[in-house]
C-alpha cells in the first residue's frame, strides 16, 4: 500500500505534476507527505489540505492507503 | 434533493422547470422557492475576460455539495434543494452555478439559498482560470458578496 498525494490548480502547475505515490512508511501527517514529496520546498502560504477528500490540517493523522490533497484557496461559484 | 457537477452547458431555467415537474407533481406545499444563478462575467479586476476553465477535485466536490445540502436541511425546514455547478471550459455569459431551495415559507428559502451559495464559494474545491486578451491567470480569490 501507499499514500496518494494530489495537487490542484496553481499548485499543480507550479510543481509540474498532479500527484505523487509515496511509500506510507514514516508518513504520519500531511506535513510528512509534503516534505517527502517536495524535499525542502516550502508549502506555499494559504495552501489548503484534505485527507480522503475531507478538509484536514497539516498535522492530521494519515494512514496507509489514504489520499492527501494540497490546493490553493478555492474560487468556485 | 440533488447536487451535480456538469461538464456540459448548464441551462438553469430548463433544469428548474424539469426538477419542479419531477418533484412537485400533484403537490403544492412549496410556498416559497429561492433561486440563485451565478453567471460568468466578461470583466474581472479591471480586465476583459475572454474565457474560463473551471477545475475541480472530482469526488471531493460531489461529497462537499452533498454535505452542504444535508447541513442546510438540518438548519432549515426545506422541501427540496437543487445545486448544479459547471466545470470545464466556459464563455462569458455562461451560467456557472445554480442553487435552488424550496420551502413552505420564504425565510427558510431565502436564508438556506444564501447560506448554501456562500459556503460553496468559500469551501467547495473549484478553481477558476481566466483567459485574458494576453495569456491566462488563476483567479486568486472570490469577490466578496
Amino acid at each position: 500500500m501507499s499514500i496518494s498525494v494530489r495537487y490542484f490548480a496553481r499548485l499543480r502547475e507550479q510543481l509540474g505534476r498532479s500527484g505523487d505515490e509515496l511509500d506510507a512508511e514514516g508518513i504520519r501527517t500531511p506535513a510528512d507527505a509534503w516534505a517527502r514529496a517536495n524535499g525542502g520546498d516550502t508549502l506555499p502560504a494559504n495552501t489548503l489540505v484534505a485527507v480522503n477528500q475531507d478538509y484536514a490540517s497539516l498535522d492530521s493523522t494519515v494512514r496507509d492507503g489514504d489520499e492527501i490533497a494540497f490546493f490553493p484557496p478555492v474560487t468556485g461559484g | 434533493m440533488t447536487s451535480r457537477i456538469l461538464t456540459t452547458p448548464l441551462e438553469p431555467w430548463a433544469a428548474l422547470a424539469d426538477f419542479e415537474r419531477q418533484r412537485f407533481a400533484g403537490s403544492a406545499a412549496h410556498g416559497a422557492s429561492a433561486v440563485f444563478v451565478g453567471t460568468m462575467r466578461d470583466l474581472n479586476e479591471g480586465d476583459e475576460v475572454h474565457g474560463m476553465i473551471l477545475e475541480h477535485y472530482p469526488g471531493m466536490t460531489d461529497g462537499y455539495l452533498e454535505r452542504l445540502r444535508e447541513e442546510a436541511a438540518k438548519r432549515w425546514e426545506l422541501l427540496e434543494t437543487l445545486v448544479l455547478h459547471r466545470v470545464g471550459e466556459l464563455n462569458p455569459g455562461d451560467p456557472i452555478v445554480l442553487v435552488a431551495v424550496w420551502s413552505a415559507h420564504r425565510t427558510a428559502a431565502f436564508d438556506a439559498c444564501r447560506w448554501i451559495m456562500e459556503e460553496l464559494k468559500s469551501r467547495a474545491p473549484f478553481w477558476k482560470r481566466e483567459t485574458l486578451a494576453q495569456g491566462s491567470r488563476w483567479v486568486e480569490h472570490n469577490t466578496p458578496g
